[in-house]
């Protein structure tokens, strides 16, 4: 008998992202610009641990670099934080969700006569005594919270998307924006640090040898080298913490400042902002931490015996260890777009599932009526 | 309790998902997590309005205090970025402790409240926090009672 290795919802979600370890890490599909990071990164680094630091922990303090492993470390951590995380994707609409909403839209718009163009798939809704628009996604079906947006590189729906940065390989959205921030804003540090105490280093090793570099040749080299990178890293780095440091202020996202969502006189005025820049900031940076709504490592339960693949793509927190719950068909999406494959392999996922606590082994009954039975969530409890 | 839980199987067995009902959330107070309490008009002859509002009352507060920005989160957010956010590894967030404790509500709530009117609510989570999906079951289990015997409670499900 093979044991075969569960199954988990990672591997059946939507859109275009990448996973590893096991749907713990969470990344877009083009990494190249992101190896490019960490090479600049821990190359520079290195170079200025391996060649500055000896000479600046006995010529001045070895608090010089402490304070710079430490720093390192922070950068790196937020750096993966940001890249690994998921940003705040929203699970694309199950089928009867879908009908659902398709069932609302078409009240709402009434009879279109054949031959017109069927008005656009707008919601409005008043937040904070201001008229906020929501946009349908075709792609997810369903209408986009305020905030949201969908963003093509990684085929999701984000909640309060701000960009999807190639820099860190991955959306940065409502989950992780503060880890992008902390990140820059390190890295800035960082950049400032090393490039302040190469100079500093120059400085010295003139002032007291009165020599240039007589110990080693490889050392002027090296300095050069991460003078170079550390000046053009500060100019868009700094820059970059500077913007997004407004952004917060005014607790608006980049995209919204692209798209000019909120300035201008006859548009609307930024119905989030607290009006206030100390409020703003508690609220991006400070807000408690917003759990996945993705069940990446959740086990999705496998029925051989069923023809089509259920993709889930919503979840329960994968702490519950609750009961079992059954596959069952998907049905085609309403409105076919140029995401929809032919084959069995939709867009919209199709069951929910829940892990039980042995799911290896255990094969549901298959749904044999047209009418899905739904999950019992049933406990006995002790009274 | 167990013959409680025998009578939800046999309406699991014997009912029929007739329809789904979707609570919308309500973006009124911005973007925090919180849901209509419009009652729906499939669930009108299915349970009491009072009843079903409180349930949507009960979670909209369970979110609003898991959003909550206070001297609680500040700690919470000032503790993790002092270790690099090393320490989530290993600590639960506040806001998961809250889901926790809304997954049992509505456990509780199914249970007591809803399975035996032949309903079902699906935890929001579930549905990337969008909808309180709300399953509505035609239980045929009632006509054909005299088959089913055993199950008093499928039969009052209506």
């Amino acid at each position: 008998m093979i044991i075969r290795k569960p199954t988990r919802k990672w591997e059946k979600l939507p859109g275009k992202n990448t996973f590893c370890c096991d749907g713990r890490v969470m990344m877009a599909r083009q990494k190249g610009v992101f190896y490019l990071t960490l090479f600049l990164i821990v190359g520079t680094c290195s170079l200025f641990f391996a060649f500055e630091c000896p000479y600046l922990a006995v010529h001045l303090s070895p608090a010089i670099p402490v304070f710079a492993v430490l720093l390192f470390i922070f950068v790196m951590a937020m750096l993966l934080r940001t890249s690994f995380s998921d940003p705040g994707v929203l699970p694309r609409a199950l089928p009867e969700e879908a009908n659902f909403i398709e069932m609302e839209i078409e009240a709402a718009n009434g009879n279109v006569l054949a031959g017109q163009r069927p008005p656009p798939r707008i919601k409005n809704v008043q937040i904070n005594n201001q008229i906020v628009k929501l946009k349908y996604c075709y792609t997810c079906k369903i209408f986009r919270p305020p905030r949201a947006s969908h963003c093509s590189i990684c085929d999701n729906c984000v909640d309060r998307f701000d960009h999807h940065c190639p820099w860190v390989g991955n959306c940065v959205g409502k989950r992780n924006y503060r880890y992008f921030y902390l990140f820059t804003l390190s890295l800035s540090l960082l950049t400032i640090y090393i490039f302040a105490f190469n100079i500093v280093h120059v400085v010295l090793r003139e002032y007291r040898s009165k020599k240039m570099f007589h110990v080693d040749s490889l050392t002027p080299h090296c300095t050069v080298l991460e003078v170079l990178v550390c000046f053009f890293t500060i100019w868009s780095v700094v820059g970059l913490t500077g913007f997004h440091t407004y952004l917060i202020s005014l607790n608006q996202t980049t995209n919204e400042d692209i798209k000019g969502s909120w300035s201008g006189k006859n548009r609307v005025q930024n119905p989030y902002s607290h009006k206030n820049i100390i409020k703003n900031c508690c609220e991006v940076l400070c807000s408690p931490t917003f759990p996945s709504v993705l069940d990446r490592r959740g086990v999705m339960l496998e029925d051989s015996s069923s023809p089509t693949h259920s993709d889930a793509s919503a979840a329960s927190t994968h702490k519950s260890s609750n009961p079992v719950s059954q596959t069952t068909k998907s049905s085609a999406p309403l409105i076919p777009n140029e995401h929809t494959p032919d084959e069995a392999k939709p867009g919209i996922g199709a069951g929910t599932q829940k892990s039980t606590s042995s799911p290896k082994g255990e094969k549901p009954p298959s749904p044999t009526s047209p009418n899905a039975v739904a999950p019992a969530v049933i406990k006995e409890s002790t009274h | 309790m167990a013959t409680e839980f025998h009578n939800l199987q046999e309406l699991r067995h014997s009912a029929s998902l007739a329809t789904k009902v979707f609570i919308q959330r309500d973006y009124s107070d911005g973007t925090i997590c919180k849901f209509l309490t419009k009652f729906p008009a499939e669930l009108d002859s299915r349970i009491e309005r009072s009843l079903f509002e409180e349930t949507v009352k009960t979670l909209n507060c369970y979110y609003a205090e898991a959003e909550k920005i206070g001297s609680q989160s500040y700690l919470e957010g000032c503790l993790a970025c002092a270790t690099a956010y090393i320490i989530f590894l290993c600590m639960e967030t506040r806001y998961e402790k809250i889901l926790k404790k809304i997954s049992m509500y509505i456990q509780e709530q199914n249970e007591k409240i809803y399975a035996p009117r032949g309903l079902l609510l699906t935890d929001p989570i579930e549905r990337g926090m969008r909808v309180i999906e709300i399953s509505i079951f035609e239980d045929s289990g009632s006509t054909s009672s005299s088959s089913t015997g055993s199950s008093p409670s499928s039969a009052t499900a209506q």
